[in-house]
């Protein structure tokens, strides 16, 4: 595989030695509405693994939106990559997020393009040529356990495959940070494992991972930190194995 | 691990971005074909106009006509002859000659009549007809006149001439608005297009975004597919503006649109730029609109 697409094989280069993800005292509030996150902060080490938990509704989603920078924040601030985001050019944000991988709790897979598409598509907007790409995500998709359905549609793809497929496309570009909401949400506690592990196993590859989950078993088991989020506040625990 | 077969062959290519809207784009596909014609028409109808006007100037410009004021001892035939022979020997006069009475009160009877034709002092004309290359001037003919004592008063058709060419540029700056119209109206509907399109499509819109998509990149979506449709529109507007004309020719006994707008087989040509033109209006009213619309999100 080359150094373009993910690879289990080799970690991702991570140039940067601060923090990948610092929230200094956020708040996040829509319309008129009270705020969903209060006075957030925290930073996330390169090569991290954070877990992010809460009840629904606590503001899961809301905090992994600004960091995939789908929203901005209305005080305090946020950096990624040590760049401020509330300073940075428009034409430098999608730079910014080919370094970030999103795995959505609902996969956001575009019906209309193959696995094989879906998967590619990070490739395909960075630019580069389906010859230079074929091979790579073929392999990837393999990797996650797609290979025989690379040329399937998503409407006909399962949960789990839906799943692994949208886990594929956010790793293809070999992203430093992987941001990943409720990804066991819509399949078994077997296949919740073994998608865990997949993460688990890209961040031992040198991918900084955030997972939003209220999955406690899984969290629990997986003895990693966790941020907690409570009525928008959020509070940091150590990892213990259950 | 064993690769799997990628999607194969050399010639493959990645799905388009956006799927196709079939009962959407027909209708857009159908209103761009409708403005194209239209404006293809235009393009055909200036350049007969073009062509009318340029032929009534050259016959214009080609004749004069010279009414003789016989002297005391003379007739107004005589006079009339007399001064014809003296223009005919005028360089750029190619003929020079008196218009019998007879000729004369035909082209008064359809204002007169004939019951007062008899009784009426008819003038005296010589029609000059004059070198298309190098006509003489009416100061020329005046000058020749005087030399040889006829009293004549010269008529360049100038006045007309003005009139013609006024309403051949008005012919010409109504047909450039008109096609000017067309195209901004085939720009908006393309934008209104772009704007529901993106509005329908939010969903890859959003995730060509998140996975770090530039805004050029999701515009150049957008452009690529609307200037597709419009060429493809444009190009069935043109064909059938193309045929409409030829009927048209063909139904005018090949003449045109009739013996006031003379058009040729060539003039059907002029349609040929349409499909490239409408995708080029259809490009940039998609690429303003997305780019415009983009700004808007986070």
């Amino acid at each position: 595989m080359s150094s373009q697409a993910a690879a289990p094989s080799e970690p991702p280069s991570s140039p940067s030695t601060g923090p990948v993800v610092r929230f200094e005292t956020v708040g996040l509030r829509y319309g008129r509405e009270a705020e969903v996150l209060k006075d957030v902060g925290f930073t996330l080490a390169p090569g991290s693994f954070h877990f992010l938990t809460g009840a629904s509704g606590a503001g899961k989603s809301s905090l992994l939106k600004l960091v995939y920078l789908a929203l901005k924040p209305t005080r305090g601030r946020v950096e990624l990559f040590g760049r401020d985001v509330e300073t940075l050019p428009r034409a430098e944000l999608p730079l910014l997020r080919r370094r970030i991988g999103v795995v959505f709790q609902e996969f956001r897979l575009l019906d209309h393009l193959s696995a094989f598409d879906n998967a590619a598509l990070p490739l395909r907007v960075a630019g580069q040529k389906p010859a230079a790409y074929r091979d790579d995500v073929a392999e990837l998709l393999t990797w996650v356990g797609l290979g025989k359905r690379m040329h399937a549609m998503p409407p006909t793809l399962s949960g789990g495959e839906k799943q692994r497929l949208a886990i594929a496309r956010a790793v293809v570009g070999r992203p430093e940070l992987l941001l990943a909401d409720e990804p066991t949400g819509n399949v078994d506690h077997e296949m919740g494992l073994r998608i865990l592990r997949l993460l688990v196993e890209l961040n031992r590859l040198g991918t900084t991972v955030l997972v939003a989950s209220h999955d406690q078993d899984l969290v629990r088991g997986s003895g990693m930190p966790v941020l907690h989020l409570d009525k928008g506040r959020l509070t940091r625990r150590e990892g213990a194995q259950a | 691990m064993s690769a799997p077969a990628p999607p194969g062959g050399a010639r493959w290519k990645p799905a388009p971005l956006l799927p196709r809207d079939d009962a959407r784009e027909t209708a857009l596909l159908f209103v761009v074909a409708v403005l194209c014609f239209l404006a293809c028409l235009a393009a055909i109808t200036a350049l007969a106009s073009d062509r009318a006007a340029q032929g009534w100037s050259r016959e214009i410009r080609g004749e004069a006509t010279v009414q003789v004021r016989p002297a005391l001892n003379e007739t107004g035939s005589a006079a009339a002859a007399r001064a014809a022979e003296v223009l005919a020997g005028v360089p750029g006069v190619t003929e020079a000659a008196a218009l019998e009475r007879e000729k004369a009160e035909e082209l008064l009877r359809p204002w007169l009549g004939d019951a007062v034709l008899d009784d009426l002092p008819v003038p005296h004309l010589v029609a000059v007809t004059l070198d298309p290359e190098r006509p003489a001037t009416s100061q020329d003919l005046r000058v020749a006149l005087r030399r040889a004592g006829v009293d004549g008063l010269v008529d360049d058709h100038g006045r007309w001439l003005k009139d013609v060419e006024r309403s051949a540029a008005l012919v010409r700056v109504g047909a450039l608005f008109l096609f000017a119209l067309m195209a901004a109206a085939a720009g908006a509907v393309i934008a209104f297009a772009t704007r529901a399109g993106m509005a329908a499509r939010r969903d890859v819109v959003e995730v060509l975004h998140l996975t770090g998509a530039r805004d050029d990149f999701i515009a150049a979506v957008f452009q690529g597919r609307f200037a597709r449709l419009a060429a493809e529109a444009g190009l069935y507007g043109a064909l059938a503006a193309a045929a409409a004309a030829a009927i048209l020719k063909l139904a005018g006994s090949g003449g045109g649109f009739g013996p006031a707008l003379p058009m040729t087989w060539s003039d059907l040509a002029v349609v040929s730029p349409c499909p490239l033109v409408a995708a080029t209006v259809a490009a940039v009213a998609a690429r303003l609109t997305t780019l415009r619309l983009l700004r808007g999100s986070p």
